[in-house]
């Protein structure tokens, strides 16, 4: 594995930087939280980057994507979490797109795909529940068969992008206890269907997210009975590798916010970032944001090239960009004083989305743990 | 392609044809005992200069070195297979010091003809130790204060002063200084990077008892030593940028002891950590430890070193692909020393009532070790550059950051 950008990453990353500095300033993400927008992103601006190719990178050419891999989702993940772009890149993406890709069958993936990758339907994931934080195999929503179908209850949280969704991909209990890793299964459920209700959540960071109940609605199973585990696994897994670049972007933004800042701000008659108090801090900084560059690049070529230690360095990125995540937004409000305590400036929006990537797909103690349990400890 | 392996293949007979085979598996105590060569050199075993002897003669102890002065004159690409095939028989360095880490690339960037033909084949063959001279007792962080003087008297400098943390010193042949030649200039300007024969009359060495009790750095006195001027590097007063350049091959090699050879493939054969955790007690044979405060340490600072190493292989992978050395590189020293301090701490606490030894009895070789690589490495945010000027030359010369 390489860890360095190939001529035609590099490409990609120089468009999709361009595209978020012109298409996408912050000023809009503020403008779709004061507006209380109900889907917490653009359509028009979805469909424009599903033109751009972007929303079809981690699909084969078969079903209308680019036949491409995390490594490049990453690139452009990065760029528009520079600008904290809301796009549903990670439910619809990796979480739903990509557990409809590995689970479904011939005739779903037709259905369901091309409209995906051309940025005309959007899927999401519900397998979360409450109380269940970051165990994937804790789930109490029970399907039971009906005719040709299943009819599933149960109620699911924190959905991402479940106020946007057309479907639902569902982890449900088909079997088993709720903390059994056996019996879980996955369904596709349209958000039309009767018995589905969704719900949006507001959380710190104003992006989608819902409740979504399900009260006997009707779903098709994806996959076979009882092997939704593994799939959801291997999602989740995608998922917080492409979350991890997302974060590498947007503290890579906020750290260079904040030395702009050290060096134009003048107290005492000097800027700031003359104090050896603050450039030791900015210094550190620096040196962890080049450790999850690292991480991060080196989960995405593992994911890619289906390396046996994926799944650690999956671990290792999520544990040290949450870590990073926070110190650097966290030293940004401090360094940038009084006017970053205002909702006016933007550093603030950093640390909101900060605090909520931490705690999506397990914070770094989750991931600590789950390294120490993959490594035998 | 093709040839590296037909190379590999040649690596191969050769190590079988000549490699002593009771070194396989072979491991040195610590730092201390490796085959640094030199004059004064002891072996535990014969086989180990033998070892040295076989290597040098292919000029296999500096495999990338221009043949003419003895190197081995192989591509980054060979000697890397070269490295390989050595680890995979589980042989131990041939040689390693301050010679081929630091002064042998200087002298092969800066040196004159005559100085490399001198100097450079016998590095390789590990006949002269070197050490370095930099540090003074009144110049630690700010090294271009330095004091140590010499005087210009015909074709020889005559040298006063007192150099101090040099390692080694009592074992080495030679010693590659920094010295003052012009006191009025400004200080960075009027230094000269000169090489000392420690054999010369008026150089003494005393080594230093260091808090894990051992003395590797030593101080050494230089009264009236006379030098000749043809052993200046580079040019008189010029000797700030080449002791500057010898700092980057520092950075690298401590790069290369803290980052390269951990955090890599380590864990694939379990966790030394956890382990040492289990035969302290932390836990049965195998599943979860019982601490789980020390657990989530251990998981901290494998985390920690796999990305160090991730980072190091991403700046040889830019350097490959032909891109500039990325601002990635800078870190290497901060990072790689504290890493180390974190982690030998950890086993020291790991280690629990049994990582307190001093000596026996109730201690045994393995944990008495722990609590002097503890102490040894509270050195390392100190030597070569300290930390706080690691974060200092990141905030400038990466960060920008205004003085």
């Amino acid at each position: 594995m390489q860890l360095v950008l190939s001529e035609d990453q590099e490409l990609l990353a120089k468009t999709a930087a361009d595209f978020a500095a012109e298409r996408s300033p912050l000023a809009r993400v503020r403008a779709l939280r004061d507006a209380s927008d109900p889907i917490g992103f653009s359509r028009p601006l979805w469909k424009e980057m599903a033109e751009l190719g972007w929303v079809g990178i981690p699909f084969p050419e078969a079903y209308g994507g680019a036949g491409m891999g995390v490594s490049e989702l990453a690139v452009v993940l990065e760029a528009l979490g520079r600008v904290l772009a809301p796009e549903p890149f990670l439910s619809c993406v990796v979480l739903g797109g990509q557990a409809l890709l590995r689970a479904g069958s011939d005739a779903q993936k037709k259905e369901w795909l091309p409209r995906l990758a051309a940025g005309d339907a959007l899927l999401a994931l519900a397998h979360q529940e409450k109380g269940s934080r970051y165990d994937l195999q804790r789930i109490d929503t029970r399907a039971r068969r009906q005719g040709d179908g299943y009819a599933l209850t149960g109620e699911k949280i924190a959905v991402l992008d479940g106020a946007a969704a057309d479907a639902f991909v569902v982890a449900a209990r088909t079997s088993g206890n709720a903390a059994d890793a056996a019996g879980i299964s996955l369904f596709l459920v349209p958000a039309k269907a009767p018995g589905v209700r969704a719900v949006r959540q507001w959380r710190v960071d104003s992006r989608n997210a819902a409740v979504v109940t399900f009260a006997n609605a009707q779903g098709a199973l994806l996959g076979r009975e009882g092997e939704g585990l593994g799939v959801l696994e291997e999602v989740v897994d995608l998922a917080t590798a492409a979350l991890c670049a997302e974060m590498l972007g947007s503290m890579s933004e906020a750290f260079a916010r904040t030395l702009h800042y050290l060096k134009n701000r003048m107290q005492f008659g000097v800027p700031i970032g003359s104090f050896q108090g603050l450039k030791h801090r900015a210094a550190w900084m620096f040196t962890e944001i080049e450790l999850c560059r690292s991480a991060v690049m080196g989960a995405v070529r593992a994911l890619d090239a289906g390396d046996a230690d994926a799944r650690k360095l999956v671990s290792l990125a999520k544990a040290k960009c949450s870590e990073t995540a926070i110190l650097v937004a966290n030293e940004a409000i401090q360094m940038h004083g009084g006017i970053g305590m205002t909702d006016e400036h933007e550093i603030g929006f950093f640390l909101k989305r900060a605090r909520v990537a931490e705690l999506t797909f397990g914070d770094a103690a989750w991931h600590r743990a789950r390294w120490a349990r993959l490594c035998g400890y | 392609m093709a040839d590296l392996e037909a190379f590999r293949g040649e690596v191969q007979r050769w190590l079988a044809a000549n490699a002593p085979a009771s070194l396989k598996g072979y491991t040195f105590g610590d730092d201390g005992d490796a085959n640094w060569g030199g004059k004064k050199a002891t072996y535990a075993v014969p086989e180990l200069k033998q070892w040295l002897d076989v290597m040098a003669s292919r000029g296999w102890t500096a495999p990338t070195w221009p043949k003419e002065y003895g190197g081995g004159g192989l591509s980054s690409e060979e000697a890397k297979v070269l490295r390989q095939e050595i680890a995979a028989q589980k042989l131990p360095p041939a040689l390693i010091g301050f010679g081929l880490e630091m002064i042998g690339p200087t002298l092969l960037r800066y040196g004159t003809d005559a100085q490399k033909r001198q100097h450079i084949p016998s590095i390789v063959r590990g006949e002269i130790r070197w050490c370095q001279g930099y540090s003074e007792p009144d110049s630690g962080s700010d090294l271009a204060s330095l004091k140590t003087r010499a005087e210009r008297q015909g074709d020889h400098f005559v040298v006063n002063g007192t150099k101090v943390w040099t390692s080694y010193g009592d074992k080495s042949d030679w010693i590659f200084a920094l010295v003052r030649t012009d006191p009025t200039a400004k200080k960075q300007d009027g230094i000269t990077f000169l090489l000392i024969d420690m054999s010369t009359q008026g150089v003494s060495v005393r080594p230093i008892k260091l808090i894990s009790g051992k003395s590797p750095f030593c101080e050494t006195r230089f009264d009236d030593v006379r030098v000749p001027v043809t052993n200046v590097v580079s040019e008189i007063n010029a000797g700030w940028s080449v002791a500057k350049a010898l700092l980057g091959f520092e950075r690298n090699m401590i790069a290369d002891t803290f980052g390269a050879s951990r955090g890599g493939s380590s864990e694939r054969r379990g966790s030394r950590l956890a382990n040492l955790g289990r035969r302290h007690g932390l836990g049965e044979e195998s599943g979860p430890l019982t601490d789980p405060v020390l657990r989530d340490e251990i998981a901290r600072c494998e985390i920690d070193e796999r990305a160090f190493g991730l980072t190091i292989q991403r700046s040889r992978d830019a350097a490959k692909a032909g891109h500039q050395p990325g601002p990635e590189s800078s870190i290497f020293k901060l990072y790689g020393t504290e890493l180390n301090m974190r982690r030998t701490a950890l086993c020291v606490r790991i280690a629990g009532p049994q990582g307190l030894g001093w000596e026996g009895p109730g201690y045994d070789d393995e944990e008495l070790d722990l609590t002097r690589q503890w102490l040894r490495a509270r050195g390392n945010s100190i030597e070569g550059g300290t930390s706080e000027v690691q974060l200092n030359i990141i905030a400038k010369r990466v960060l920008g950051l205004p003085d």
